[in-house]
């Protein structure tokens, strides 16, 4: 009786604490970024800001709205345009198998696991040559390329849970392939395009190694231009914090509106289906 | 009778589907086959030249930059810290993830918030992470501020420090524990906990309850049923995550960028960082293709058996 009095006292405590711990950069993010110049010192690092002043953000704003709609223009079309070819390898590789197929989507999936500076140089030397070599399209095909492999594994998997009976009754139907995809599945997809559509957003907002190496100057996305910002000796603690937030606002806010859906993408990708 | 003879017309129809389902993936294989597995062989070809001056020179010079790196000061640093650092990194969100969802897992009350607490460090970017914590952590303020507090007269440097313990010398390298990275691995470890915890959470989730009860009733106690009931069938699910931690802790490249760079003595260096500035910064392309085919060597072996394992699973089924 009294170890069941104890055990939740308990290990609420330590939950507590480790939530504390998990808030900390937080904390020091908000706090700093609301802080007036003569308060962001190293020595209040954890004290209140003593008034709101918002002149870090203005600032911050300023140097990194370029970016933030650079961000925008390749995370919009990167994230639709891989989702749906995600969704048609998906459905194929899930319901049209042939011989290879499994070997092949093995294939496939490998992609997702290597270390992009093993294809980095051969990149860059190809969209050279086809002149998108620091363009915001060129990251745009680059996303959408290295993203097959994980937006056609979660909606392969996406696709198992549809009985093949539906399909089948569709081909008794005089349906083909592509009439199937367009009348049966891609109607019961939107789950899977929500699911698919945060992780390639949040992946693609918060990516820095081809951004870093593909673009240069007015082109670079926004962690690019953050990275910049806190690297750079000159620019206050408040404003980089307040930067910090601001590039992070995005993911943010689609993890506390859609976290449900982020956390299917997250196991979807450690290959349980 | 006209049943048989519909099926048998889908059945012929099949043969020719299989060629049009096959023209439906081609654009992705073809993408695949060109970006990932065209382009490894063009960085291994490179690795073997002589291309290490801005203007590019493919001449052969079979194993040199191999030879080099092996040899080399800051290589051998990275190699160091790729292992100690995946070590102490797994180990970290292994046992933290599993302690938090165990605790989440008997917990209805709250459990929403706390969960979500955990997690929101995987939405956020390894440079935002880096950016605050490199503040945390700055031996002039953040948690030393706190030690200070506390009556610690001494507190650490950080990912200032320079230690090595135990400090063994093997050639030039100093081989152990950098004291360094252990900033770099709490921030890691934070940002990516939550996902182990994840994992574990929706393996515990899928035990069934009756069987828990089950052996309570028989008298067995908490530690017991963590023992023998749930260890046991949380292995898959630690298997899984060991892959994931591993291959993501061997390509660490972004947290580094942004909290530390290389660090005084390469402490903090990882052989993603070396290659991207060797190749971008000092036109060591050949170097850097070289850098890159051994990261991918050394994600290889974790991830190809993977694959294999899976797949036979998939197909026996």
């Amino acid at each position: 009786m009294i170890r069941n009095r104890i055990a939740p006292f308990f290990s609420n405590g330590i939950l507590i604490l480790l939530s504390v711990f998990f808030l900390l950069p937080v904390y020091v993010m908000v706090t700093t970024s609301l802080k007036p110049v003569s308060e962001a010192t190293l020595a209040q690092m954890w004290e209140l800001p003593s008034r709101i002043d918002l002149t870090s953000y203005g600032i911050a704003f300023e140097k990194l709205e370029p970016h933030l709609l650079n961000t925008l223009y390749l995370v919009i079309p990167a994230t639709i345009l891989s989702a749906l070819l995600g969704s048609l390898n998906g459905y194929i590789l899930s319901k049209w198998q042939f011989t290879g197929s499994n070997t092949l989507f093995a294939l496939i999936l490998f992609g997702m696991f290597i270390p992009y500076q093993s294809i980095l140089i051969p990149l860059i030397q190809f969209l050279q040559k086809i002149q998108l070599y620091n363009t915001i399209p060129g990251l745009i095909l680059v996303h959408v390329v290295y993203g097959i492999p994980i937006t056609t594994l979660i909606f392969r998997n996406f696709y198992a849970n549809i009985p093949r009976e539906v399909v089948e009754a569709a081909q008794l139907d005089g349906n083909g392939i592509w009439g199937i995809y367009r009348r049966i599945i891609l109607p019961l997809s939107i789950s899977g395009f929500v699911v698919v559509g945060i992780w390639q957003f949040t992946q693609i907002w918060n990516e820095f190694l081809f951004a870093i190496t593909i673009t240069n100057t007015s082109q670079q996305p926004i962690m690019v231009a953050l990275q910049n910002l806190s690297g750079s000796q000159i620019v206050q603690w408040n404003i980089q914090m307040a930067g910090a937030l601001m590039a992070a606002l995005p993911t943010l806010l689609v993890y506390i509106f859609l976290g449900k859906y982020f956390i299917r993408g997250l196991l979807a990708g450690s290959l349980k289906g | 009778m006209a049943e048989a003879q519909t099926v048998s017309t889908v059945k012929k129809g099949r043969h020719r589907e299989k060629w049009i389902s096959f023209l439906f993936v081609l654009p992705s294989l073809i993408a695949i086959f060109v970006f990932v597995y065209g382009f490894i062989a063009w960085t291994g070809y490179i690795s073997l030249t002589k291309w290490n001056t801005f203007l590019k020179d493919l001449s052969f010079a079979g194993l040199a930059n191999y030879r080099f790196l092996f040899a080399d000061f800051r290589f051998q640093s990275d190699l160091r810290n790729t292992v100690v650092f995946t070590l102490l990194f797994m180990a970290v969100c292994i046992c933290l993830g599993l302690f938090l969802a165990v605790l989440l897992d008997r917990k209805r009350k709250g459990e929403t918030l706390f969960r979500n607490i955990f997690l929101f460090p995987m939405a956020l970017s390894f440079i935002v992470t880096g950016v605050v914590w490199q503040w945390i952590f700055n031996p002039s303020t953040g948690i030393n501020l706190i030690l200070k507090q506390l009556g610690v007269d001494d507190p650490p440097l950080w990912y200032v420090q320079t230690k090595v313990i135990p400090d063994l010398h093997l050639g030039q390298l100093h081989v152990g524990l950098p004291l360094a990275l252990i900033a770099v691995i709490i921030a890691a470890a934070w940002q990516l906990s939550g996902f182990t915890m994840a994992m574990f959470l929706s393996g515990l989730r899928s035990i069934s309850d009756e069987l828990k009860e089950a052996a309570r009733v028989d008298g067995a106690t908490e530690w017991q049923v963590f023992r023998y009931i749930l260890l046991p069938a949380l292995k898959p699910i630690t298997f899984s995550a060991i892959i994931i931690l591993g291959h993501i802790s061997l390509k660490i490249f972004d947290l580094v960028y942004a909290m530390t760079g290389p660090g005084a003595a390469f402490v903090t260096d990882m052989p993603g960082l070396y290659m991207v500035e060797t190749t971008f910064k000092g036109s060591h392309y050949a170097q850097g293709a070289a850098i890159a085919v051994i990261m991918l060597v050394l994600v290889s072996l974790l991830i190809i058996p993977y694959l294999v394992l899976t797949f036979r699973k998939e197909e026996s089924l």
